[in-house]
């Protein structure tokens, strides 16, 4: 542990900059990726989940007699 | 013609392996084992940030700028190693036929294209306070763009090919013709970097890595694979799902 | 190997009666070529160091200009389907077609070369350089190309999409293509330079009618 303060810490000797830059666009992509992967999963279970939906009210209505 | 009928009496293991090679056996497994590799991915993460920030002593050359290794390197790894798992299941989905490699290394493309971005943005960022300039063309960053190219080519053209099974073997063939020429790119441009430039600028040629330095390393790139292995999962499932949409397990599965 | 030049004559023929596809790339080539000047500035000294890169940069996008239409034509009247079925080595005829592409759309531009790099101020020796640079390098950017052009039959975004897919592989090839004259000029060995060409050349000469092959195969059954 060699930091002296919480600011000499964010400071990173004068590189903060390229170094949060760096840390921060990791985290950032990080965070974004896992993040539209799940949004693709649950748009495909939606979209699938409405056409069972349909499917089967359209057999219901099929079957019965009106 | 599902694999695990083609050969009842197959050696245990290889059954096993055409078992879970099956998309309705896979997508619950996954399912189950992504919380794991995300937690994987967060304890190796805060070990490695500690250990990159309060551990790894500040160095005499370059500052605290060169902390940027701790992300650069893990990512520039993470993009070399997931070309290579991709084009191994294309290749397996290639020679096996089994659906499941082929969605596998399209799962796989885009998280490897990230890591590929990440490096060029981390080491332009590292290479300005170095060398004060945003771009430097030292071999591996050279290499790291042209394989950042061939994740794109590869995304291309999956993208481009509206049948899922020739997208997925035509991906194949571009990726096994890419992971035959990555290690000769990587030579020729190694090659054309030490004649143009001497040996004056070179980002692996770091003054001699402090124990600390290395280990702060390896747990932010356990720390990236991890997180890999767990989107890759994340977008596995979605595939099969929109793959298979029109089978019964995964009209049951929805419910 | 009869399959092999049965095919080559067979599409050298057919290039014949389409002239105009094969002298618009060539123009190509000579067209990129005087952009640099243009864009750069005529100074001789500035032109003989960028010279090699250029032309071998032309070269390659020269190349891709002619790749699509490797397989297109076949493809779309049906005898790649019969070229698949026939009893002859389909990595036979593929190697037959490559070699027409080369000699119709790779040579020109080696014997065309020497004549832009006078635009630019080369000197003689590094000419004959890089002639035999270009010589060892085109058949091989024929060959990769012609796996790119294979994946890429009849798919939307076509030639654009080929040139993504192909220019990478391209790159060791530029590399030491260009290097060679590079090095001559500047005095230094460049043996080195086209011993590795040529091995590359040898290699692709094996693996890549395989691969383009592989490719057909899944382009046909779709």
């Amino acid at each position: 542990m060699h930091w002296n303060s919480v600011g000499e810490f964010f400071a990173m000797g004068g590189r903060a900059f390229y170094v949060w830059g760096s840390f921060g666009a990791c985290a950032l992509l990080m965070a974004v990726e896992p993040i539209l992967a799940q949004r693709r999963a649950r748009a495909v279970r939606d979209t699938l989940r409405r056409e069972k939906l349909a499917d089967e009210l359209d057999r219901t209505l099929d079957r019965s007699p009106g | 013609m599902n694999p695990s009928t083609r050969t009842p009496t197959a050696h245990p293991l290889s059954r096993w392996l055409f078992h879970y090679a099956s998309p309705p056996v896979f997508y619950p497994l996954a399912g189950r084992l992504m919380p794991w590799f995300w937690a994987l991915a967060a304890l190796f993460g805060v070990a490695g940030l500690y250990v990159s920030f309060f551990v790894a002593p500040t160095d005499a050359v370059q500052g605290e700028a060169y902390r940027i290794i701790f992300v650069h390197v893990p990512a520039s790894w993470m993009s070399m190693f997931i070309y290579l798992v991709m084009a191994f299941w294309a290749a397996v989905g290639l020679v096996f036929n089994t659906r499941l490699s082929g969605m596998m290394a399209q799962a796989l493309a885009p998280t490897g294209a990230l890591m590929a971005v990440l490096s060029l943005w981390t080491g332009s960022l590292w290479g300005k306070p170095m060398w004060g300039t945003w771009w430097v063309w030292d071999a591996r960053l050279t290499s790291e763009l042209i394989l950042a190219f061939l994740y794109i080519g590869f995304i291309a053209l999956q993208a481009s090919i509206d049948d899922a099974r020739r997208a997925d073997k035509a991906g194949a063939i571009l990726a096994l013709v890419g992971v035959v020429n990555v290690p000769v790119i990587y030579f020729s441009v190694k090659w054309w970097n030490t004649l143009h430039q001497g040996a004056s600028v070179s980002m692996t040629k770091s003054p001699s890595m402090a124990q600390t330095m290395l280990w702060g390393m390896l747990l932010m790139a356990l720390c990236f694979w991890m997180y890999a292995i767990a989107v890759a999962l994340t977008r596995v499932r979605a595939i099969i799902l929109e793959r298979e949409a029109a089978t019964d397990w995964v009209k049951h599965a929805l419910e | 190997m009869n399959a092999v030049w049965a095919m080559a004559r067979r599409d050298l023929l057919l290039a014949l009666r389409r002239q105009s596809e094969v002298l618009t790339a060539l123009f190509f080539f000579v067209i990129v070529c005087s952009l640099f000047p243009l864009g750069i500035g005529p100074e001789p000294a500035l032109l003989r160091k960028i010279a090699p890169g250029v032309l071998w940069v032309a070269a390659l996008l020269a190349t891709l200009l002619g790749l699509p239409r490797l397989f297109a034509a076949d493809h779309q009247d049906g005898t790649l389907e019969q070229m698949a079925l026939s009893p002859s080595s389909l990595g036979l005829l593929v190697a037959g077609k490559v070699l027409a592409h080369w000699l119709v759309s790779g040579l020109p531009l080696v014997l065309l070369a020497p004549v832009l790099g006078i635009q630019f101020d080369l000197a003689p020796d590094a000419l004959l350089v890089l002639v035999i640079a270009l010589l060892l390098g085109t058949p091989l950017l024929s060959l990769i190309g012609a796996i790119g052009a294979a994946l890429t039959l009849g798919v939307r975004g076509g030639g654009v999409l080929l040139a993504l897919l192909v220019l990478p592989l391209y790159v060791p090839a530029l590399i030491f293509g260009a290097g060679a004259v590079e090095a001559h000029i500047a005095g230094m060995a460049y043996a080195g330079h086209l011993s590795l060409l040529g091995a590359m050349l040898a290699v692709a000469v094996f693996f890549a009618p395989w691969a383009t092959t592989a490719a057909l195969r899944i382009a046909l059954e779709s």
